[in-house]
């Protein structure tokens, strides 16, 4: 029965570091649940760190798969959005409270450091593998925003070249960064994360999409007034800081 | 088991339980769903290409699974050999592997810049953003479970048997055919529906491999998390979940058929 003892051991030890994962009691503190559009994620980690008062559980997410999620009930107490529509679309159904913007983010190309592409242009080229984001979601919604700005035949052939549609702009970026995708448009705030793995090609300023982050208090969420000062804080305090580091751009 | 007794009537409670807990989520999507949306979903030609794709990526996937694994399973039910310990369990290590993960190790192997992407692409194969990639990664997920089940039919025959076929002069071939088939027939069709029903639910591993394109990579249970997303489209994604689940469904209880009666009791002993 040795190896019955053994093998005890073996998972009670995983299950130990599993916990330890995990660990760190809040010692009475109240949590914060905050919900964000994926792009967000290294600057609201950042700030839910930082953030006094309250423990901030982040979870980062497509934006419509998030606000998909809190019309079914999901508890959180803030949800960031990579758009106003939907923190607007929720707030019309009564579920959060008034949106307000608070960043703005730019779109880019990016491609692997390797890449020939020095214009949306040459994304037209036949044969060349893009990866842009599902209509649902942000960043795939201000991409085709952005083709919509070009002649139809380049426009098509960029079309024609998409061989993916990504749940959330995170990978689209991974795709890109994997070497999977020739071509990729995410966020500048994106690109900046992987610095020296991909090469970033601006977009010309009369293409470039008004990219604007707003965020919610979920209406249902019992901590309003720490949700609140949280939300202040992404405006002018601590979360304006790491977002500016992050790259983003302050609100209008 | 006497029901009277407390152990008996824990063992009641705990089967009401668990197939209360089973079944309640797969009800609710059909208490949500009325047929007449089930109707519209289907009319979406996003859900038709879609479940399309799923039907015609699991069956090349099966067909390589059942072709590969059959005569795999059969030598690794009978032969003995050092280090067969390691590669049972090497064959079954996807089964507890995350989806993703298993997408991301099928980059490394496969992708561009995996060990044999160069090959990959010297042979002219194209796999990631393709149909192709798609079926790699249902093959990668599904395959497992139809090794395992097959291994324990083959592994159940009675060696006398297919001793008693090679006395009467038949070929290993023909013993493979004429014996081990039709005796193993039952835990071979559990496991290929098994393996089915994975492959039809497959998620993570496509969606990392192969990308999410309508009509190219985008298989039923990816356009079911599309649709989740895009707004108002939640009773789409029941419609279509409902759709799975009675293509699954009907795919499970066909096989088990066809199988025979053991198949319908789940593996061999």
């Amino acid at each position: 029965m040795k190896t019955t003892w053994a093998v005890a051991a073996l998972v009670l030890s995983a299950l130990m570091v599993l916990a330890g994962c995990g660990g760190g009691g809040n010692g009475g503190e109240p949590t914060l649940t905050v919900v964000g559009a994926s792009s967000l994620t290294e600057a609201l980690t950042e700030y839910g760190e930082s953030f006094e008062g309250a423990k901030v559980r982040s979870s980062f997410a497509g934006s419509d798969e998030l606000a998909a999620r809190i019309k079914q009930g999901a508890k959180a107490d803030i949800f960031a959005s990579a758009d106003t529509d939907y923190p607007a679309e929720l707030h019309r159904e009564g579920l959060v409270g008034k949106p307000v913007i608070f960043a703005r983010n730019r779109l880019v190309i990016v491609e692997p450091t390797s890449g020939e592409a020095e214009s949306l242009a040459d994304l037209a080229k036949p044969g060349t593998k893009i990866a842009i984001g599902d209509p649902s979601v942000p960043v795939g919604a201000y991409t085709r925003e952005v083709l919509k700005g070009l002649p139809a035949a380049e426009r098509e052939a960029i079309l024609a070249n998409v061989r993916t549609e990504e749940p959330e702009v995170s990978s689209v970026l991974a795709k890109v960064v994997n070497g999977a995708a020739d071509a990729g448009f995410v966020y500048v705030t994106d690109a900046k994360t992987v610095k020296g793995e991909v090469h970033t090609v601006e977009l010309p300023d009369s293409l470039q999409p008004d990219v604007a982050y707003a965020a919610v208090v979920v209406s249902d969420s019992g901590e309003q007034d720490l949700a609140n000062r949280y939300l202040k804080g992404m405006l002018n305090g601590a979360g304006a800081g790491d977002l500016r580091r992050a790259g983003f751009l302050p609100p209008p | 088991m006497r029901l009277r007794s407390g152990f008996g009537l824990l063992a009641v409670i705990s089967t009401a339980a668990a197939v209360a807990f089973l079944i309640l989520p797969v009800v609710a999507i059909f208490a949500d769903v009325s047929p007449s949306q089930l109707i519209d979903a289907l009319g979406e030609q996003s859900a038709r290409e879609a479940l399309w794709l799923s039907l015609r990526t699991t069956l090349i996937a099966m067909a390589i699974v059942v072709a590969i694994g059959t005569p795999a399973a059969y030598l690794l039910a009978l032969r003995r050999f050092r280090g067969r310990a390691l590669v049972l369990t090497a064959i079954e290590l996807p089964l507890v592997m995350p989806p993703a993960v298993a997408g991301i190790a099928l980059l490394a192997a496969f992708g561009p810049r995996g060990i044999l992407g160069g090959a990959v692409e010297g042979a002219g194969l194209e796999l990631v953003f393709q149909t192709a990639g798609v079926v790699v990664a249902l093959v990668f997920v599904s395959a497992p479970f139809f090794l395992r089940q097959a291994i324990a039919a083959f592994g159940a025959l009675d060696p006398r048997l297919l001793e008693a076929a090679r006395t009467l002069g038949a070929g290993p071939f023909r013993a493979f055919a004429t014996v081990a088939m039709p005796t193993a027939r039952p835990g071979l069709a559990a496991g290929l529906a098994l393996a089915w029903g994975r492959a039809l639910g497959e998620f993570g591993a496509t969606l990392l491999f192969a990308g999410s394109l309508q009509g190219v990579t985008q298989t039923a249970p990816l356009a079911i998390f599309s649709e989740f997303s895009r707004a108002g489209g939640f009773v789409a994604a029941l419609a279509l979940s409902a759709v799975l689940i009675l293509v699954s469904a009907s795919l499970l209880i066909g096989i088990k058929l066809i199988g025979g009666d053991r198949a319908a009791e789940g593996a061999p002993e």
